[in-house]
This record gives structure tokens, C-alpha cells and sequence, in this order.
């Protein structure tokens, strides 16, 4: 309840909802609307899940998704990239939604992807789709990170001692006001562990009540902040709803 | 109904009706019957080879005349019944009804001694029945437009329908003018190409515009410059309805659905008649007058439920308890509009307003099928703008005076399914293609440039970004034609085909209660009796232990899994949740017309019951009302806030897209609209601004705020928001074959891999707003869930004819539409307010727990 007290204190005031402090271990982060996780004393930026060329992967199977999900996942990418500047990027993974998507990416769409990769230190880690194909577009391929005593992996690891920060699940939220109800992507914490929403356009989500979620949230209180079309939310785990 | 003669409306060429030759004639005569003549003309207009469509009243032997020169023709010792293929092809709207129809074909051949093969076909023939019908099909096979299409996307289909005589399309009133109809028009396009001679029947209830449904039987050769029409036969009506409006002592309601107030006269009504339908339009008042009726059930009358959620088991076993005459009265919706005949029904009731003259006429119809004598139907208002749409609708019927239906345009998400069923049965050339689809009427003013995106869209999914080109699911075969990419489309068809998209439907299981829970994983429900299906939307607007009414009782809302909704009984006798939304009719634009003729003419007041006309005499004192060509628009403060009710009569769905509009309008002009509420005489908007002031100082021209411009930029500012119009767009890329359906079974994949349809609507917005699939969902929206051509007309028509009656309180007119406020939630602007309401909540909570 104290954690999220601060949380509320924090998200009082202006631009109120833009983004929401989150705590993992001893380390004071930044969870932001656009479903990035930014880390201020690394100036690093944190995403998971992009899922860059979904769209073509579907149509190369015959089913014709719109080609325009990864130029959409990239302009968000660049929007955030912008507004916190980092040194560093961390991608937790399934980066690519397969491994041929790198050889699928549309000409305008590398480039842009291959200036912003260039500019920074860059970090792919690998993912169950992906596994190391981005590490072709540049930056380092990784498995797993460990900076400052907090492991930074694709699949959380509900084994983990040491705190760490994730992906792959794809946490939302559902909640019901007023006869309409909202379903969403969001970020999900304990004191010790944070799965950060996908990141990717054309992703969809995994109700953080699912019983996949149980093992990882244990028993105590969690924190769910809530992606909405522009801002992030702190959400009562009381209001939550099942689907 | 109108006395016609049966063949007054037959071709020119039909002179002589002929006799039926035996074994025929002796059939007829053993029971006493005689060939009606409109089975005659019939008759001699297949020998003449000319398309026909037979308008006929319920029980005219309807059904048997459109089989009557198949029967003839097969019967025939000429014919080879045997050695023959697929001769007759009937296609129904209902499975149910195909079934029904084979029983009593069954009949009369056993009795003659005819060896003509009889078979029905649908998704529940086994699959060996099905494999095997397009091998050795029988000589009549009875299917729906769905089986059509698919049948018609096999390699076999040249083969199958190579013999095809005639095709007879029953209930035809029921599918045109929906994409059933449109799949229906392309399907039966396709057959004429297989088989240029073939023979098409439709037969049909009374409908406003016959001609459609001409146009629908024909091949449109030059679809530009003429519409051909098939021949019409028009069977004699029977007498003409007996229909009273429910005049009742007690006070007449404001507002609200139940017509509580009249339920002794219901009683009394079936109480005093052999076998009563009671008709309401939606599902909840189905079950809330069924509830009500057990309650004052002192004579314990046999009175049972049918409507569309209940579990298909459960409507079959009332259907069979009317046929056997054990039931006294079925409250039901539109289910039994159509079709089969259930038992000897005497009495119609109509409870609340009808809505539209041409369901009334059809309701009414279900009772008495005896044609020489009249059918007899009650009407009960359950409001007083109720008893005005029930005297407009009584006229309505008693003139025989339709409904004027829109010229129906065939929508081109149905159209890109189909050009795929064709890809998967051949090679297709899309000039003769293209052809062949403009003969079909509904796409007769089809462009070739719109065609053309359909093929592409078919073909790498018509992005304006050429990604897809290298992954093309129809490629050139090198002399102009397109084939299939791959075998595995057209299985990937197969399992798409239809234009049903019910996806969103939940099982309702009954399980035991589970006592009290908390929040978090919990153990999942599994097992229990299903009750029936229930929209996914309405369920996941509910929170576990939320209560409402469902299969006639209150029940408890216990969890949700992906398909199946756990529900226990519940004690309440009245639930939270007061409505569920199924099956609601806006207002016809023609009974809306005859309602503000109505309105406008004082002489008339006197046919109407005592306070109704009471109630418009003070509005006319109180405030004034409009003249036909008018709109009526009230301003006045109340409790704090500030009013404006609007009346135009252009039903509820076209009142909602208005009302979201005018407060997206009211709120750039700075008035602070807070909520508004619409039914389907009028709408209200409240704001924390004076707009009497506002108008009156020139702040708020009334002309400009209700001005057409407000179709463009903000209608497409709110759409892109608007829940409906993601809903209507879901089902076109289904229809499409954009995404693929979700089968029973296959659902466990899970959302984080199933790709939501809301994702690429938003995507397609940003990026290609022009692509042909949202093209197409705004062609739906404008007719459907939106009412956007309505609204538009509205606008149009009240151009410089705004009434302003500024007032210090609330006219009586406006109480009705005032009284719905807090009846239905009031959602402005998107989700963020919701979540900011939410996170608030939160704020508040953990602001009170450090204080403590």
C-alpha cells in the first residue's frame, strides 16, 4: 500500500499522467505512457516486445495484416527516444516477431531503424521469436543483462533471486467504470520485479490476472500502471477484472 | 389487406393457368383441396421458362407452389430421376425452416408414390453426408446461402450444378437488403454462368418494394441504363387484420418499456384467446414480461419464452409445445418473426411500439393462417410517445402501407469473400468476373475501379504501401487470369465463408454460487447447464456479482472464460444491471413521418386515449409544437444545469451519432456539455451553460450548431473513438477474410496471439486511411449501427426550419426524454477519462489509508 501512496504522490500535479515512478530494488526508474521503462541515473531507455514486422510475417502465411505496423512501432520509438534522450537502449527481446523479419523490413523503414541504432549504444536481447536476428541492423546481441544488481531478460525468470525487469508476457489490464470497460496494456510491479507492456504496435496483451502472471507476483501486493491513449495510469489491484 | 387478384400482376404471356395432371390432380382432390391459382400461374410460368417471384401471405401454400414445377418436371416419365443430377436448389435464410420444408415435401411424394430424392444440407450434416452430396447429389437439395458458397468454391462445382433446373430462394424478403443477400445475389451470378437458362423462384412476404426483390431473380445485362425485372404473381390477401390500440384506466406511463401498468389487460387478453404471441422488441423485455406474467399467473396458464439467446435446445422445445397446442402464450422477439408456423395462433399481442409498419404487418400475420378471416392483433403502448408510434402504426397496417426500404448497395467486404470462393474453385478472369458480379443487382452500379481494389485487396490486401506484392494469394497464370497462390487458401476460405459474424456471442453456463471471493487468480468454472449465448460486450461491461435478468430469471454473474460466462441463481428480484442491448429496432423513417404528421394535426387528437391527447394540448400551450416539415428544439434550465431537447423522430441509433456530435459542438462552443440521453423520439443534451442566453445573444446560432458540416470533420473526429464503429469494422475484415473467424475450439491460443481487429483499425487510420475495408465500414455504418445517412437526411431536411421555444422549465413534451436520463450510461469522450477516474479513485483510496 506504501508503494503505492508514493506512486499516487508522485502522479499529483500538471502533466500528472505523462509518466509514473517506479521503484525496482534500490533503483528509483520511470515508467512512461508510450509503454517504455526509462532508467535516469543509466540515461538508459528500456522496451520490450516490438514485434517489428508482425504485419509481414502474417501476410508471408496469407493473411493480409496492414504493413504499416513497424513504421508505427518505430515513429513511437523515436517520439520517446526524444523526449528522454538516452545514452543507452535496452530491447528485452522478440524484437522482431520472427527471425526473417529483419530481411522483411521495408528500405524506409531501416533506415530509420539503423540511424537511431547507430546513434546510441544498443542492446538486443534475445528473444523467444527473434532469437539473436536483430543483432544484423547493428548494435550488441545479448541473452541477458545484469546492470546494478538487476537482471535484464526476455522471460522473466519466477525463480530469480536478484530483481529484474522483463518482458515476453505482454501484461494488460481490464477494468470496468460505469457500464464501459477498458482493456489495456500495462506495467506490472512488485518491489523486485517489473514486466513492461509490449511495445509493439500490433501487440496484444495478457490479462495480468491470468494464472501465467501468479507465479511471478507471488502472493503480496503488485502495482499496475495502465497505458492509456495518452498517458499512464496507477490502477487499484481491487479494480481489476479477469476477462 | 387489400384484395388483389392472383394474377393480376402475372406477365402478359401467361394467359391459361393448366391443370395439374395426375399423380397430382388426385393428391389434391383426396384432400379436398384445390390448386390455388397462384400455384397455377406459377406453374405455367416455369414452362415458359421466366423467373418469377410469388408474394404471398403467410399459409397461402406458399412453399408448396415454388416446388410445385420441380415436383411436376421430375415426375415426368421422360425425366430420368435417377440417373440425373442436382435439379432443384432451395435456399432458406434458416436451417430450421429447410428441415421443416424437407418434412413436408416428404409427405406428398411418399403419398404419390414419387421417387424423387429429397435432401437438406448444413453444418450440422455429417461429413460424409456432405462429401458424398457433391459426388451423387439428389434431385432437390435444401441448403442456406452460406452452404451455396461454399458448395459453389470446390472444384466440383461445374460438375455439381451442371444439371441445376431451378433454383427457388423462400423467405426472400428476409435475406435481401442484408450481406446475406448481397452473398445470395453473387452466388446465384455465379450459377447463371454455370447454368445461363436456370429458373429462379423467390417467394416473399408482403414487402414495401417489390421491385428489389424482382431485380435480385434476374441477371442485370446492362446494369446502367435499365433495371430488368423479374415477373411478379401477387396471391390474394385474406381479410383484412383486426387491430386495437390497449385502452386501459390505468395512468398512462412517461416513459420506460414494460407497460407494467397494462399487464392485467394482457392477462385477460390470453387469458381469453387459445394461443397468444406476445411480441416485444427486445430480449430484456422479453424476459421482464414473461417474469411479470408468471407473477400474476393465477390460473396457471402455460406461458413460455422464445428469443434469440435462449439455448437453441430450449427454443426447440416451446417450438414444439405450440405445435402440440400445450402452451397458452410465448413472449417472444423477432425470433418467430419468420417462417415456421408454430400452431393455431388467434391472437397477436404487441407489446410496446411496433416500430415499423412492415414488422407489424408481419407480426400480425403470424396469427390465424385461415386466410378468409381476419387475423387479430392487440397493440399496447408501454409510454405515451409509444401510443403515438402504435395509432401511426395501425394506419400504417391497415392501409398496407410498407415501409420504403433503401436501395440496397452489396457491400464490398462480402464481395471480396466471394471473388476468393470463386479463386478457389478456378483460375478467374477478372473482365468476365467483373461482368458477372454487375448482374447481380445489388452490385449492378459497381465501378471497375472499386472492383478492381476488391481483387487487389483479395489478392496482397490493397495496402497503398506495395509490401505485400512478393506474398500475392492470387498470382497471374500467364493468359490473364488469377489463380490461387496456394491450396491451403482455399481450406483457409472454406472455414471463413458466410457473412454471419457472431464471434462476440458467450456461452451462459448455470453453476452453483461460490460464496464470497477476493480479488486475483482464482480457480476456474467449468461444467454447468447452458441457458443460452450473450453478447460479449454486455458481459464484460459486468464486474463479477453483478445481477440481471436472463432465461426468465435474475441471475449472478460468477466468473468469465474465453467462451463461456458462469452465471449462478440469484436471490434479488430485481437486478443492478436493469438492461441488456439484443434485437432494438430503431423507428421506421416511415412510421416517424406518420408520428410528426400526427403531432401536427390537432383534429386528430381525438382518436387518441384521453391523456395523451391532454398531454399534447399542454405542450401546445406550455411550449408549441413543430409542423411536419420542422424540428422542434426547447432550451431550459433545470435543477442547476441547462437543457436542450430536440425532437426529430429519426429513432435511437441516429439520435445517439447526433448526440455525440452536438456535444462535441456544444463543448468548442463553450456551453460545457456534461451528458445526454437519447430514445427514439428525441434527444436531450445537458450543460453547465446558459444556451437560452447563449442563443438569444447570437453566442449559439441554433443553424450553425445543427448545421450538415458537422458530418464531416467531427463525425470522422468522433468515429475514430467510436466502440460501434470498431465493432462494425471487426465484422468486415472478417466477412473480408482480413482476419480469420474464431472457431469453437480453436480459441485457446489466447489474446496475446490472436491480432485484435481495434489494432489494425487504428493502424489503417494513420496510415492508409483510404483502404478499401474502411471503405467499407463506413458503408455499413451509414445504415447500420450509426443511422449516418438518416442523420444526414435530417439535417438536410431541417435546413432553415428550426423551431427555437426557449421556456423557464421543462415542456411536458420533454419529460419522456428527460426520464431516460440515468437510464442508460452517459459516455463522453474516450477511455483516458475513465482511466483518469480510475487512477483518481486510487489517489483518493491511498490518500485515506496514509491518513489513518
Amino acid at each position: 500500500m506504501r508503494r503505492m501512496a508514493e506512486a499516487a504522490a508522485g502522479g499529483a500535479g500538471a502533466d500528472a499522467f505523462a509518466s509514473q515512478p517506479i521503484a525496482i530494488g534500490a533503483h528509483r526508474l520511470i515508467a512512461d505512457k508510450s509503454g517504455a521503462l526509462f532508467w535516469p541515473a543509466r540515461e538508459m531507455l528500456v522496451v520490450a516486445d516490438l514485434h517489428l514486422e508482425k504485419g509481414s510475417s502474417f501476410a508471408e502465411r496469407g493473411t493480409m495484416l496492414p504493413p504499416y505496423d513497424t513504421r508505427d512501432t518505430l515513429l513511437r520509438l523515436a517520439g520517446a527516444v526524444a523526449r528522454y534522450r538516452p545514452e543507452t537502449i535496452i530491447a528485452l527481446g522478440d524484437s522482431l516477431h520472427d527471425p526473417g523479419g529483419a530481411r522483411r523490413l521495408g528500405d524506409d523503414d531501416r533506415v530509420l531503424l539503423e540511424a537511431m541504432v547507430s546513434r546510441r549504444r544498443w542492446v538486443w536481447i534475445t528473444g523467444n521469436h527473434d532469437g539473436p536476428s536483430a543483432g544484423a541492423l547493428g548494435g550488441t546481441v545479448l541473452d541477458e543483462l545484469v546492470l546494478d544488481g538487476v537482471s535484464l531478460r526476455h522471460e522473466p525468470d519466477p525463480a530469480s533471486r536478484a530483481a529484474e525487469i522483463a518482458g515476453h508476457l505482454h501484461p494488460a489490464a481490464r477494468i470496468a467504470i460505469g457500464g464501459r470497460t477498458l482493456r489495456r496494456p500495462c506495467f506490472v510491479a512488485t518491489p523486485d520485479r517489473l514486466v513492461l507492456p509490449a511495445f509493439g504496435t500490433f501487440t496484444g496483451g495478457l490479462n495480468v490476472l491470468d494464472p501465467a502472471f501468479a507465479p511471478l507476483l507471488g502472493s503480496g501486493e503488485f502495482a499496475v500502471r495502465m497505458l492509456g491513449a495518452d498517458g499512464l495510469y496507477p490502477i487499484a489491484t481491487q479494480a481489476l477484472l479477469g476477462d | 389487406m387489400s384484395s388483389r387478384t392472383a394474377s393480376r400482376h402475372a406477365a402478359p404471356g401467361t394467359t391459361r393457368p393448366p391443370a395439374l395432371p395426375q399423380p397430382f390432380a388426385g393428391w389434391f382432390a383426396q384432400r379436398g383441396w384445390q390448386p390455388r391459382a397462384h400455384q397455377l400461374s406459377l406453374l405455367a410460368q416455369a414452362d415458359a421458362r421466366r423467373s418469377t417471384l410469388l408474394i404471398a401471405p403467410t399459409g397461402a401454400g406458399k412453399t408448396l407452389a415454388g416446388f410445385l414445377p420441380s415436383l411436376l418436371a421430375l415426375s415426368r416419365p421422360d425425366h430420368g430421376s435417377s440417373a440425373a443430377g442436382l435439379h432443384t436448389l432451395y435456399v432458406s435464410p434458416l436451417k430450421a425452416l429447410a428441415v421443416d420444408v424437407a418434412r413436408n415435401l416428404t409427405t406428398p411424394l411418399t403419398e404419390m408414390a414419387l421417387d424423387i430424392s429429397v435432401e437438406t444440407r448444413s453444418s450440422d450434416s455429417s461429413k460424409a453426408k456432405r462429401q458424398r452430396q457433391k459426388l451423387k447429389p439428389p434431385a432437390i437439395l435444401l441448403t442456406t446461402p452460406e452452404q451455396v458458397a461454399l458448395l459453389l468454391s470446390h472444384e466440383t462445382a461445374p460438375y455439381l450444378f451442371g444439371d441445376l433446373d431451378t433454383i427457388v430462394l423462400d423467405e426472400l424478403h428476409a435475406l435481401a437488403a442484408s450481406k446475406r443477400g448481397d452473398l445470395l445475389a453473387l452466388d446465384l451470378a455465379r450459377l447463371r454462368t454455370l447454368r445461363p437458362d436456370l429458373l429462379a423462384i423467390g417467394l416473399s412476404a408482403t414487402v414495401a418494394r417489390p421491385t428489389e426483390l424482382r431485380a435480385l431473380l434476374v441477371p442485370q445485362s446492362r446494369p446502367v441504363t435499365e433495371t430488368r425485372l423479374a415477373d411478379m404473381i401477387v396471391a390474394g390477401g385474406g381479410a383484412k387484420p383486426d387491430i386495437h390500440i390497449l385502452e386501459s384506466d390505468a395512468p398512462l406511463p412517461w416513459a420506460g418499456h414494460t407497460a407494467r401498468y397494462a399487464l392485467a389487460h394482457v392477462y385477460e387478453a390470453v387469458r381469453t384467446h387459445r394461443l397468444s404471441l406476445l411480441f416485444v422488441n427486445t430480449r430484456m423485455q422479453a424476459e421482464l414480461l414473461f417474469q411479470d406474467l408468471w407473477r400474476i399467473n393465477d390460473d396457471s396458464l402455460a406461458i413460455g419464452l422464445h428469443h434469440g439467446s435462449l439455448d437453441a435446445s430450449q427454443r426447440r422445445k416451446v417450438e414444439a409445445a405450440m405445435a402440440e397446442g400445450r402452451l397458452r402464450a410465448v413472449v417472444c422477439t423477432s425470433t418467430l418473426d419468420l417462417g415456421i408456423d408454430w400452431g393455431d395462433v388467434d391472437l397477436v399481442i404487441h407489446v410496446g411500439a411496433p416500430k415499423g409498419a412492415s414488422r407489424l404487418i408481419q407480426r400480425i400475420g403470424r396469427s390465424n393462417h385461415r386466410l378468409d378471416e381476419p387475423s387479430k392483433a392487440l397493440l399496447v403502448p408501454s409510454n405515451r410517445f409509444e401510443v403515438l408510434e402504435c395509432r401511426a402504426a395501425l394506419e400504417a397496417a391497415e392501409a398496407n402501407v410498407q415501409d420504403v426500404q433503401l436501395n440496397r448497395v452489396g457491400g464490398l467486404d462480402v464481395l471480396a469473400q466471394h471473388v476468393m470462393g470463386v479463386a478457389a474453385c478456378a483460375p478467374i478472369a477478372p473482365d468476365a468476373l467483373y461482368a458477372e458480379v454487375r448482374s447481380a443487382s445489388p452490385y449492378a452500379g459497381l465501378t471497375r475501379d472499386r472492383f478492381d481494389r476488391v481483387v487487389d485487396f483479395v489478392a496482397t490486401g490493397g495496402y497503398a504501401l506495395r509490401a505485400y506484392e512478393r506474398f500475392a494469394r492470387l498470382r497471374p497464370t500467364g493468359d490473364g487470369r488469377l489463380r490461387l497462390a496456394h491450396p491451403r487458401l482455399a481450406q483457409q476460405f472454406r472455414l471463413n465463408v458466410g457473412t454471419i459474424v457472431d464471434g462476440e456471442m458467450l456461452k451462459v453456463r448455470l453453476v452453483g454460487p461460490r460464496g464470497h471471493r477476493r480479488s486475483g487468480p482464482s480457480k476456474p468454472l467449468a461444467g454447468g447447464r447452458v441457458l443460452g449465448e450473450i453478447d460479449e460486450y454486455f458481459i464484460g461491461a459486468l464486474a463479477p456479482d453483478d445481477t440481471f435478468v436472463f432465461g426468465g430469471e435474475v441471475v449472478r454473474l460468477e466468473g468469465v472464460s474465453d467462451t463461456e460466462a458462469f452465471v449462478s441463481r440469484a436471490a434479488a428480484r430485481d437486478p443492478k444491471i436493469p438492461s441488456y442491448p439484443g434485437g432494438k429496432f430503431p423507428l421506421s423513417t416511415h412510421l416517424a413521418s406518420r408520428v410528426r404528421a400526427l403531432l401536427a394535426d390537432p383534429s386528430r387528437w381525438d382518436d387518441l386515449p384521453h391523456p395523451v391527447a391532454e398531454w399534447l394540448r399542454l405542450q401546445a400551450s406550455r411550449s408549441s409544437l413543430p409542423t411536419p416539415g420542422e424540428v422542434l428544439i426547447e432550451t431550459f434550465p433545470r435543477g442547476g444545469r441547462h437543457f436542450l431537447v430536440a425532437y426529430p423522430f429519426e429513432g435511437r441509433l441516429a439520435h445517439q451519432t447526433l448526440g455525440m456530435l452536438l456535444t462535441r459542438r456544444l463543448n468548442r462552443a463553450g456551453c460545457g456539455p456534461i451528458g445526454f440521453v437519447a430514445n427514439d423520439y428525441g434527444i436531450s443534451v445537458w450543460t453547465s451553460g446558459d444556451l437560452s442566453d447563449a442563443i438569444a445573444r447570437g453566442r449559439l446560432p441554433l443553424a450553425e450548431l445543427f448545421a450538415e458540416d458537422m458530418m464531416g470533420d467531427d463525425l470522422d473526429a468522433w468515429l475514430a473513438e467510436s466502440t460501434l464503429m470498431r465493432r462494425t469494422f471487426r465484422i468486415c475484415a472478417v466477412i473480408a477474410g482480413l482476419i480469420d473467424r474464431r472457431h469453437p475450439g480453436k480459441q485457446k491460443t489466447g489474446r496475446q496471439v490472436t491480432i485484435s481487429t481495434n489494432l489494425i483499425y487504428d493502424v489503417l487510420r494513420r496510415h492508409d486511411p483510404h483502404h478499401i475495408l474502411l471503405e467499407a465500414a463506413w458503408a455499413d455504418a451509414a445504415t447500420g449501427l450509426l443511422d449516418i445517412g438518416r442523420l444526414g437526411e435530417f439535417l438536410a431536411r431541417i435546413k432553415g426550419r428550426i423551431r427555437h421555444q426557449p421556456l423557464a422549465q421543462a415542456s411536458p413534451l420533454s419529460v419522456p426524454i428527460l426520464l431516460e436520463i440515468g437510464r442508460e450510461p452517459v459516455a463522453i469522450g474516450g477511455g483516458d477519462e475513465l482511466l483518469r477516474e480510475a487512477a483518481a479513485a486510487l489517489i483518493a483510496e491511498a490518500t485515506g489509508v496514509a491518513a489513518e
